[in-house]
């Protein structure tokens, strides 16, 4: 991970399974797999409060637990965040219920002061993250894109 | 022993210890009883001292004690897994338990109820789980804590308010402060 995002926390999902084990088997990364998202943003700000930065892994749907902890923690601290979001409920979804969040999800990171960032390759999962020292962003692809950048 | 009172205690008993305190009544009594650098003041998302506590551990130079309540603990019991699979050396987690929420009207709380935290503690993988219900327990209790392990520490608290004063200190400075004292 460029550019010194080196402590991730995590909720996880099939489409960014490769990752995970990724950061598991490499030293550089603390990596803390956690029980719920809301959890997974605290430890990002414990971590960005002693001067890391934090990465919060996660399926889209984890993003409705996130709301109180992207606002009155991250917001009102002005902590970095990077969060990678493996989005369900788009076109040819099979499980019904990932819609509705689906189309949820952009709305509420807008309202809680994240920018969202379509990513389809490596290249955009990359200036996204150089985003990320300038701005909360999350880097938003479905599992097919990260599929192709973790191949 | 009330909230105020097991609060300063431990933080003074620890002087090395970063410390993470819940939102709430809690903020403003350690705040109203003597601010320091070492402090910070976690003054929205309830449930979440204990996660920032080990992110904090994990990243500091330093140890860490975070405070959380009893109705925040059982907001968030999924931190007691999380935290104890990780236990980094040193890293305290004070549940101050007074059986209610106080901040929001004293409603009971499972606590209250006989909900056990040491035992919820124990089942969700803690090895050092101590229980402090007077100060002098806690002064005892403080200087046999090892930095080998994590400790979580159950503070059995009388309901009630100290002393409070609301923490002006800017966000951001609380923020830039931890990053200081984290070096």
């Amino acid at each position: 991970m460029r550019g010194g995002w080196t402590f991730a926390a995590s909720v996880p999902d099939k489409g960014i399974a490769p990752l995970l084990e990724g950061l598991d088997a490499d030293d550089r990364f603390i990596h803390v797999p956690c029980t719920r998202e809301e959890e997974a943003v605290g430890l990002c700000a414990g971590a960005a409060f002693a001067g890391g930065q934090g990465v919060l892994l996660t399926q889209n749907s984890g993003i409705g637990n996130t709301v109180n902890a992207l606002t009155s923690l991250i917001e009102f601290y002005d902590l970095p965040l990077l969060i990678l979001v493996s989005q369900r409920g788009g076109e040819g979804e099979r499980i019904a219920a990932q819609r509705p969040m689906g189309r949820a999800t952009r709305p509420i990171l807008a309202a809680c002061g994240v920018s969202a960032a379509e990513v389809t390759d490596a290249d955009g999962l990359e200036n996204t993250i150089s985003r990320a020292a300038r701005e909360r962003v999350a880097a938003i692809a479905n599992p097919a894109a990260w599929a192709k950048i973790l191949a | 022993m009330k909230r105020h009172e097991a609060v300063r205690h431990l933080s003074a008993a620890l002087p090395e210890h970063l410390v993470v305190c819940y939102a709430g009544a809690a903020c403003e009594e350690l705040f109203a009883g003597g601010d320091e650098d070492r402090f910070l003041y976690i003054l929205g998302s309830m449930g979440l001292s204990s996660s920032i506590g080990l992110g904090l551990a994990l990243t500091a130079r330093r140890p860490v004690l975070a405070f959380e309540g009893d109705g925040s603990l059982l907001m968030n019991l999924g931190t007691l897994v999380t935290t104890a699979q990780r236990a980094p050396g040193g890293f305290v987690l004070a549940i101050v338990d007074n059986g209610q929420h106080a901040s929001t009207g004293g409603q009971k709380t499972a606590t209250a109820e006989g909900v056990d935290v040491g035992a919820l503690a124990r089942a969700s993988g803690w090895r050092d789980v101590r229980a402090f219900s007077t100060i002098e327990e806690i002064d005892r209790g403080a200087r046999s804590l090892s930095g080998d392990g994590a400790t979580l520490v159950h503070l059995k608290v009388q309901p009630g308010d100290g002393p409070r004063r609301v923490v002006d200190v800017a966000p951001a400075e609380l923020a830039a402060r931890a990053k200081r004292a984290s070096a």
